[in-house]
């Protein structure tokens, strides 16, 4: 039985709250509630509202994402403490950017509560338990004041304490409210009632597995509604046995939430991780929560006599802390702990006679050690990234004591200025190499993306830098660096230029950006070259002679470079037309898609994205090199990638965990026909809406080999048949934003990582949408059955070509999709004046279906085909020469 | 009688610009506001805008009609701060029933006729209900954060008693506008819910918030989508901004809410920030390139004017507006 889901709960209180697939679990704080807290109790009995305030406060800060309110005692006036306590929260923008439960058996309660909140609340809540017109009633005023509701599984009869009666009564409740008052079933959360297990009583046995299976029933047969509970209660009979507890706690979620529970009322201190409980605890605990024998409740109590406290701490080898203070901080650095650096760096900082000894001192040889392992490949970039974390909190712990003596800071061994250029927003390679240049003791200025020229020049004057380095992934930033050179020429510039990123070349920094500018420009493409580089560049005694072999070297290599071009041999774009690939457009099968037209997704689930992940870039960026999953075992870099690989599984599960990164997708699909050759006429309804301009290999080959462009794979308009393309745009959310929060906590590895982990899951987004679109929305292969491999293998039908790259290397045409499918309106990616999309997680591109269509590169095309494309475009050939100009031949 | 909901598929419609903005070219004295009928009344009447579709209903009806004139599809009733609770200033509490009929019916006049003259335009009238002057959600007393002003029942008497004389006067729609504490809105949605109930009637709502400031949030405290899920639960006609800031500063609000409701989009901005004097200057032509700004990326099916605002504006509006289709709606039913 599946989850049926097309509707979202969606709560406010100053901020959102919206569930949906990738939140698997809504936390709701419990502590603001009389009956389930005595210090809470007291303090409103006390009228001592600022404490009970922070009881609030501390529920938030802790991660529940809605907090439960509750005055139900005998000894209070509940109606005057709610509105008191609502409308002092109201004050706090700390505590009420969450959502409000407001907690009530009294009606006139919840009323009162329900008139002083600006936000979507809950309610919780009402049942059958009174009839049904009373049901009714607060049921239609509480939509009026626009909250969602808890229905508890309770009737005239009494509460639901079996699998049949939750069924009954949720399924009674769920018609009434959804078709005699009009109540949004996304707005109904059932509390199916959790009862103790355990007890010694046999009618309590089931108690557990009732709950689970009337979810599973509740999720499946009700839709859209969303199940809630109190957890604690399950281990109720275990009171004074924390242990046991919290495996029960969190045994019972694991199977509740699996089948299909979504919210519930849980004490974060009193969980155990799942994966942590000691197997034969386990196996107790699931054999009493799924009630799997008659002699689990005996066996599981004569066990618990065993598992008194909570949490048996996990033993770490330590031995390493025995060895000489020098020792500790070198250790802690190679391994990149950071658990007792202040300590060490504490006793250093007593042993010296000035704090800056320590920096200059232990740490440096501590990272001198890194630099030689990572010199001789014996470290790879993630533990140098990690050694720069543990680095990095030394020196912030020793930093105030540096400033209260008055003493110098550390001195540099040079300052250089890093930027991704104007209109690119892909650093994850910039600030690789910034960390390690940062742990060899180079101070950086990092701009961070899409830094203007001027900037650029003005905080290398400004900051007195000794180096500029520059990055770029995407084609148009190859201008940019271009002409930042020339700027530095024409400011007198005398200190060395870097080049780094995806699209860079040798062969482009020797051609294009060597020959602007008198001065040092290298290309640097890994981290670890990096630093050899910079020390080279910057070594007093022999930077002259490093720097007038690299221009010679530049020099010999583009010579070499620009006769090579000149061998390859190109033919007219109109003999190029003519050897178009030709598709036999009689037999061909064209297949209409199954919905025309243009389609937002938005509820996507991260978790559905995992399988079609392709990991092996994710180590590339980490300059760790092989094909997964063979690199996890690889012979030299096998430990650490299989390292990296676990913590990267780590932050995923974190990041849907807590909704950090969130999907979103635009696709359209059209009729098309290609028409002059080598556009393609998009339409709809048979009426024209726009044109797709593709360009048309020129290089001369051998005979019978055509000379393909994009649209040759769509039935030309002459041939009478309709044909299809389609059109995509998909990006993933919240990567900065995840970035910045481990930057603020000075991780730079997560920050990466996250990153990193992001720019995957754009990646298998795109995957994932194509095949739903070859199985689905457009149905051409419904058959298919690939494996992930089979995919990044390439090995399906059709291809999802993107503008910017080698088939279609136009950026401008994204432009044109942009518009098409309303990407930036619909789904919020925009483009930088480079083009680049932003977020930097994203892929957009086209859709050919037919079963010829491959991918190809479209190498150089000549002077002819650019005039004739600026005309199609209707643009000028200097603007279209700007764009394509990596593309163009040399004449 | 034409259907906005209909009208509202069509073509994007245009919303008139400021009253007040409007009324101060008169330069009405206490005199004019107490007209013959308040001559002897004890308070000192003028500033209260609202009266004037009493004591000076020509100038109201001239305004509405300069408006249509300009091109506005819908005029707003005189009636921003006829609610009981807005007019105890005055005194006039008494009066609310009576200035909320006679507004509607004055602009509902100047509708008629020109629906008559042009038949394929068909002119609507709002029924303006503004945020009174308390709020619902915060304190006006430093020293005592849990204090209120107003509660949220007193706000729905005060909101119902202007529905019903705003419907009895004939408005075709309503409009809760200028929110700027969500509850308050929620007490007029309140309101009208109990009113339509009451009667078994139905009347399009339109609801406007305004954002105050650059961190992006209502007074209250709410992110625009916050606000959005806030108000989402009763079935609006549109749902948008207007007021505080210019065209410029509302544009990432509308397009925070603008995918996330199936609910059509309105805006009504000022003509930009007020200068050091208070006034509004920018022209007709500035505010409608900023205005066009939001045309281009389709998140528009109401436009119109706030404070500053005047015919000339809503004239270069409404022309650019006809450029362009209206935002379709009902495109993001996945949320």
């Amino acid at each position: 039985m599946k989850i049926k889901q097309t509707k979202y709960m969606k709560l406010s209180g100053l901020e959102p709250l919206i569930l949906n697939e990738n939140s698997n679990f809504i936390n709701v704080g419990e502590r603001t509630n009389v009956a389930g807290s005595k210090k809470f109790l007291r303090l409103i009995k006390e009228e001592k509202f600022d404490e009970a305030l922070d009881i609030a406060r501390n529920q938030v800060d802790g991660g529940a994402q809605i907090i439960d309110i509750n005055f139900d005692d005998g000894l209070l006036d509940g109606k005057k403490a709610m509105v008191r306590f609502l409308n002092l929260i109201a004050a706090e923008p700390d505590i009420c950017r969450v959502p409000i439960m407001i907690d009530s058996s009294k009606w006139e309660i919840i009323e009162a509560g329900l008139q002083v909140v600006q936000g979507k609340c809950v309610v919780n809540s009402i049942s059958l338990k009174e009839g049904e017109e009373k049901f009714i009633n607060e049921a239609k005023q509480i939509r009026r004041y626009g909250a969602a509701v808890i229905v508890m599984a309770f009737d005239e009869v009494g509460q639901a304490d079996n699998y049949e009666r939750r069924i009954e009564i949720s399924t009674r409740s769920y018609d009434i409210l959804v078709n005699k008052v009009g109540f949004p079933a996304e707005d109904i959360i059932f509390d199916l009632n959790i009862f103790p297990v355990a007890t010694g009583m046999d009618e309590h046995k089931k108690n557990a597995i009732d709950f689970i299976e009337a979810t599973r029933w509740v999720r499946a047969n009700l839709p859209n509604v969303s199940v809630s509970g109190g957890v604690s209660n399950i281990s109720f009979s275990f009171r004074g046995n924390n242990g046991v507890r919290e495996a029960m706690h969190s045994v019972f979620l694991y199977h509740a939430v699996q089948a299909g529970m979504n919210m519930g009322i849980v004490n974060p201190t009193m969980l155990e991780v799942y994966d942590d409980i000691p197997k034969d605890l386990l196996e107790h605990v699931e054999d009493v929560i799924l009630n799997r024998r008659d002699d689990a409740t005996e066996r599981l109590l004569d066990f618990a006599e065993t598992v008194k406290g909570s949490k048996v701490a996990k033993t770490a080898d330590l031995t390493w802390r025995e060895g000489s203070l020098q020792d500790r901080i070198t250790h802690a650095l190679v391994k990149g702990l950071d658990t007792f650096i202040v300590e060490d760096v504490e006793a250093a900082r007593q042993e010296s006679t000035a704090p800056i000894e320590v920096i200059e001192g232990h740490l440096m040889i501590g990272m001198n050690v890194v630099g030689d392992l990572f010199g001789a490949g014996k470290m790879f970039l993630p533990q140098v990234v990690k050694s720069a974390r543990v680095m990095k909190k030394a020196v912030a712990y020793l930093n105030p004591f540096i400033e209260a003596e008055k003493g110098d800071k550390q001195e540099a061994a040079g300052k250089i200025l890093m930027a991704t250029v104007k209109g690119d927003v892909h650093d994850i390679g910039k600030n690789i190499v910034s960390v390690v240049l940062a742990c060899n003791n180079y101070e950086i200025v990092d701009l961070g993306v899409m830094v203007a020229p001027e900037k650029i020049i003005k905080t290398a004057v400004d900051e007195k830098v000794d180096i500029i380095g520059l990055s770029g992934l995407i084609t148009p930033s190859l201008d940019e660096m271009e002409y930042l050179a020339k700027e530095m020429e024409r400011h007198n510039f005398k200190i060395p230029l870097l080049i780094g990123g995806a699209t860079t070349s040798k062969a482009h920094t020797a051609v294009k950006i060597d020959t602007q500018y008198k001065n040092a420009v290298v290309h640097v493409n890994d981290a670890s070259r990096a630093v050899t580089v910079v020390g080279d560049l910057l070594n007093k005694k022999t930077n002259k002679d490093y720097v007038s072999t690299m221009k010679h070297d530049y020099d010999v290599f583009r010579n070499k470079f620009l006769k090579r071009g000149k061998e390859k041999s190109y033919i007219s774009i109109d003999l190029a037309r003519e050897r178009k690939y030709k598709i036999d457009w009689e037999a061909s099968q064209i297949i209409k898609p199954n919905q025309l037209g243009v389609q937002v997704l938005e509820q996507l689930s991260l978790k559905k994205l995992l399988p079609f992940i392709d990991w092996s870039p994710f180590f590339r960026s980490w300059d760790l090199h092989g094909k997964f999953p063979e690199i996890l075992t690889d012979t030299v870099v096998g430990e650490q990638a299989s390292i990296m690989y676990e913590e990267a599984q780590v932050m995923i599960k974190h990041i849907i965990a807590k909704q950090l990164l969130k999907p979103k997708a635009v696709f359209g699909l059209f009729e098309a026909n290609s028409i002059n050759e080598d556009d393609i006429s998009v339409k709809e309804k048979g009426r024209e809406i726009t044109i797709f301009r593709t360009l048309r290999q020129q290089l001369k080959k051998r005979e019978g080999i055509p000379n393909i462009a994009l649209a040759d794979f769509v039935a030309p308009q002459k041939s009478g048949k309709t044909d299809y393309m389609g059109a995509f745009c998909v990006a993933i959310f919240g990567a900065q934003e995840l970035a910045d929060s481990y930057k603020n906590i000075e991780d730079d590895y997560n920050a990466i990582m996250a990153q990193a982990i992001a720019d995957r899951f754009a990646e298998a987004l795109a995957e994932y949408l194509h095949k739903q679109i070859r199985v689905s929305h457009w149905g051409y292969d419904a058959q298919e059955n690939l494996t992930n491999d089979d995919l990044i293998k390439e090995n399906y039908k059709g291809i999802r070509p993107a503008p910017g790259y080698p088939a279609c290397p136009d950026h401008l045409e994204k432009e044109t999709i942009w518009d098409l499918l309303k990407v930036e309106k619909r789904i919020g990616v925009t483009l930088t004046e480079s083009l680049a999309m932003w977020p930097a997680a994203a892929v957009s591109g086209y859709y050919f279906a037919n079963k010829e269509a491959k991918y190809f590169g479209l190498g150089k095309i000549t002077d002819d085909q650019l005039t004739d494309y600026a005309k199609r475009k209707g643009i000028s050939k200097d603007k279209a020469q700007k764009w394509l100009h990596p593309n163009l031949a040399q004449s | 009688m034409a259907n906005i909901k209909e009208e509202i598929k069509k073509r994007i419609l245009i919303l008139d610009g400021a009253m007040g903005t409007m009324l101060q070219a008169y330069k009405f004295t206490e005199k004019h506001f107490r007209g013959h009928r308040f001559k002897d009344y004890p308070t000192p009447l003028q500033g209260n805008n609202d009266l004037l579709s009493i004591t000076q209903p020509e100038a109201i009806k001239t305004i509405h009609a300069k408006y249509y004139e300009a091109g506005a599809d819908i005029v707003e009733t005189n009636t921003f701060s006829s609610t009981t609770i807005a007019m105890a200033d005055y005194q006039m509490e008494a009066l609310v029933y009576e200035l909320n009929y006679q507004s509607a019916k004055l602009a509902k006049e100047v509708a008629k006729e020109f629906t008559a003259r042009e038949p394929h335009k068909p002119r609507f009238v709002a029924g303006a209900i503004g945020p009174t002057n308390k709020t619902a959600s915060m304190s006006p007393d430093v020293n005592d954060p849990g204090f209120r002003a107003v509660t949220f029942n007193e706000l729905r008497l005060a909101y119902k008693q202007q529905v019903e004389a705003l419907i009895d006067g004939g408005v075709d729609l309503l409009l809760i506008e200028t929110v700027f504490d969500t509850l308050n809105a929620k007490a007029a949605l309140f309101a009208i819910d109990e009113v339509k109930d009451n009667r078994n009637f139905d009347i399009p709502v339109m609801l406007s918030g305004t954002i105050t400031d650059a961190s992006g949030r209502t007074l209250s405290g709410q992110t625009a989508e916050a606000f959005l899920i806030s108000v989402s639960h009763i079935d609006l006609l549109s749902v948008g901004f207007n007021c505080a800031l210019g065209a410029n500063l509302l544009q990432p609000h509308l397009q925070a809410i603008a995918d996330k409701t199936n609910f059509a989009i309105s805006a009504y901005p000022n003509a930009g920030l007020p200068n050091a004097f208070g006034e509004y200057d920018e022209t007709p032509q500035e505010m409608g390139e900023q205005i066009e700004e939001y045309l281009k990326k389709d998140l528009i099916n109401i436009i119109g004017g706030c404070c500053g605002t005047n015919p000339e504006h809503i004239k270069v509006i409404s022309q650019l507006a006809a450029k362009y289709k209206p935002r379709a709606i009902g495109v993001n039913s996945k949320n």
